[in-house]
């Protein structure tokens, strides 16, 4: 028996949530006395060493080029691996991805599903009891998962990635997909990342601002206090439906949901939409020139005043704190 | 080319959440309860567009609740959609859902089922996928467009640091996001029209939940707010450093 990682390569890198899931079934597989078995598609031998490194003790390692363009190719071949590994939890990145594929391979193997995990597991006889974030983040539940075969997606940065020396055992895998027949075809894929940028889900610091900025001619001072920090940035709703910024970096509800370990909120009023989106971020600070702005009684640390004086001063402190560190 | 827009009957975004019988139960007492904003303002209006646009016949509710989520099917007539089915059950899980809604859309045939990309009280995203599972159908998801030609629909939906732009041929299932439609008020006539459109009511069938909540908590708010001056951003980036330990 083991516990089976949908694990993921983006842009040339193990992507960040799936060493979080390697780490994470590690946990499960110790409380459970079982193995962590690992897939990926299309990994190179320093992305596999370093999977081996986060905790998997195989990987399945796939070279099909077929697959990303349709969750329901993924979910077959997951099926099949299931099988082969006599998995009895399989492990997600409650991501894009993992959104899609997740839920479809439930649904087949009648396992029970719980999407966006936010802690490890309590195995409780033949049951896995887990927490997941619910009401939009004011609440949290408990659930149990009674099935046979237990899925559970885990919400990106809820634990940091730890690294060991441990070493997997590759095995090619190739999953016969013969029989799935794919009606997806993809015409046209559009990047909205700038190079060198982490995005917003994955970010551990997001800058956002809002309507107090003015004017997008405005955010050049947003960057660059993101920029010294190493942070993502992001906007408000208002902003994004101006356009002001791009949609892709409008996190709140109907946005994207963001739980970094530092998100600064800038000229944002703080409406219970925005903070829906935000408020799993590990610490909020909050600049706005308005006192009784309703963000700062869901912030950690708040600064009142002018916006245009205090993101150039931050972005000073930031620097000089950096340059004291080296 | 017949739609089925699955929605889901949720408190209010603004309302005060509270947990009774020893923290297992939501207490709905005064909770005003509304359409899932994303099956309403995409998932729904995109497929009435379609509808007006002379590309789907029939824009179909389907519903898995008890009899006091009606008002909140009626809302959705009174939007336009032209009947419903309720499935006459609690609803444990999302595979129980699923489920439901995949037993009756295969009995009844549908070319596009619509889905909210996630729910606004449970977030779990996943009854989309899972219908697209229990029927065999292709599953794009958080789309924020939808285009239809004949039997093939375009799609532009979210991937990992960007966007895909997709076609698939019908059938097919499709979670909705931001994007793909603007939010609309009901009209008098939708209103008055509401109270006459069929809503059918059937009996759950199958139905095994895989999963059950066993408590609930409600997520600490943060205290106190730490008022740091702008004349001294200094501390701000040392509190950020050696008490919040973020940078």
């Amino acid at each position: 028996m083991a516990i089976l990682v949908y694990t993921e390569i983006n842009k040339g890198r193990v992507k960040k949530s799936s060493l979080e899931t390697i780490n994470y079934a590690a946990k499960i597989a110790e409380l459970t006395g079982s193995t962590v078995t690992a897939i990926v598609n299309n990994a190179d031998a320093a992305q596999l060493e370093e999977m081996g490194k986060a905790g998997a003790s195989k990987i399945l390692s796939v070279k099909n080029d077929s697959l990303a363009a349709d969750n329901m190719l993924i979910s077959a071949a997951l099926e099949q691996a299931v099988k082969a590994e006599n998995a009895k939890v399989i492990v997600f990145a409650f991501d894009v991805v993992g959104k899609a594929v997740a839920p479809r391979l439930a649904a087949k193997l009648k396992a029970g599903l719980v999407a966006g995990a936010v802690d490890y597991p309590a195995v409780n006889g033949n049951t896995l009891e887990v927490k997941k974030n619910v009401f939009s983040g004011k609440a949290t539940a408990l659930y149990s998962i009674n099935s046979d075969i237990k899925i559970i997606s885990l919400l990106p940065n809820s634990f940091p990635v730890k690294l060991g020396d441990n070493k997997a055992t590759v095995l090619e895998f190739a999953p016969d997909l013969s029989a799935v027949k794919s009606r997806i075809t993809v015409k046209e894929t559009k990047s909205n990342q700038a190079g060198g940028t982490i995005p917003l889900p994955e970010a551990e610091m997001v800058v956002s601002a809002g309507r107090g900025m003015k004017g997008p001619e405005n955010w050049g001072m947003v960057e660059d206090l993101a920029k010294a920090l190493g942070a993502t940035t992001a906007c408000s709703r208002p902003v994004a439906d101006m356009h002001w910024r791009p949609h892709h970096e409008h996190v709140g509800q109907t946005g994207v949901a963001i739980r970094p370990n530092l998100y600064i909120a800038i000229g944002i009023s703080g409406a219970i939409q925005h903070l829906a989106g935000v408020n799993g971020s590990k610490t909020i600070v909050v600049i706005n020139n308005d006192k009784d702005a309703p963000f700062f009684k869901s912030a950690d640390y708040g600064v009142v005043g002018d916006a245009f004086s205090i993101i150039p001063k931050l972005t000073e402190a930031v620097k000089k704190f950096k340059a004291n560190q080296n | 080319m017949k739609i089925l827009v699955a929605i889901s009957n949720v408190p209010d975004t603004t309302t005060k959440i509270q947990f009774t019988d020893g923290d297992t139960k939501f207490n709905t007492a005064g909770v005003t309860f509304v359409i899932n904003p994303y099956d309403e303002w995409y998932a729904l209006v995109r497929a009435l567009e379609l509808k007006e646009a002379n590309l789907a016949e029939k824009v179909t509710l389907i519903h898995v609740g008890l009899a006091d989520s009606e008002a909140t099917i009626r809302k959705g007539f009174a939007l336009g959609a032209d009947d419903a089915v309720r499935i006459d059950a609690e609803s444990p899980d999302a595979y129980f859902v699923a489920e439901q809604i995949g037993n009756y859309a295969k009995t009844n045939g549908y070319d596009l089922i619509l889905v909210g990309k996630e729910t606004i009280n449970y977030n779990g995203s996943s009854v989309g996928a899972m219908i697209a599972g229990i029927l065999d159908l292709p599953f794009i998801s958080l789309a924020t467009r939808l285009d239809l030609a004949g039997n093939k629909a375009t799609l532009e939906n979210e991937i990992d640091g960007g966007t895909q732009v997709v076609e698939c041929e019908l059938p097919l299932v499709v979670s909705c996001a931001k994007g793909m439609a603007e939010q609309r008020i009901p009209n008098m006539r939708g209103i008055m029209a509401a109270r006459s459109k069929p809503l059918q009511v059937i009996p759950a069938s199958g139905g095994s939940p895989l999963t059950s909540i066993k408590s609930y908590s409600l997520n600490p708010g943060r205290t106190t707010c730490k008022m740091i001056s702008e004349d001294n951003l200094d501390e701000l980036v040392h509190l950020l450093h050696s008490e919040a330990k973020v940078i």
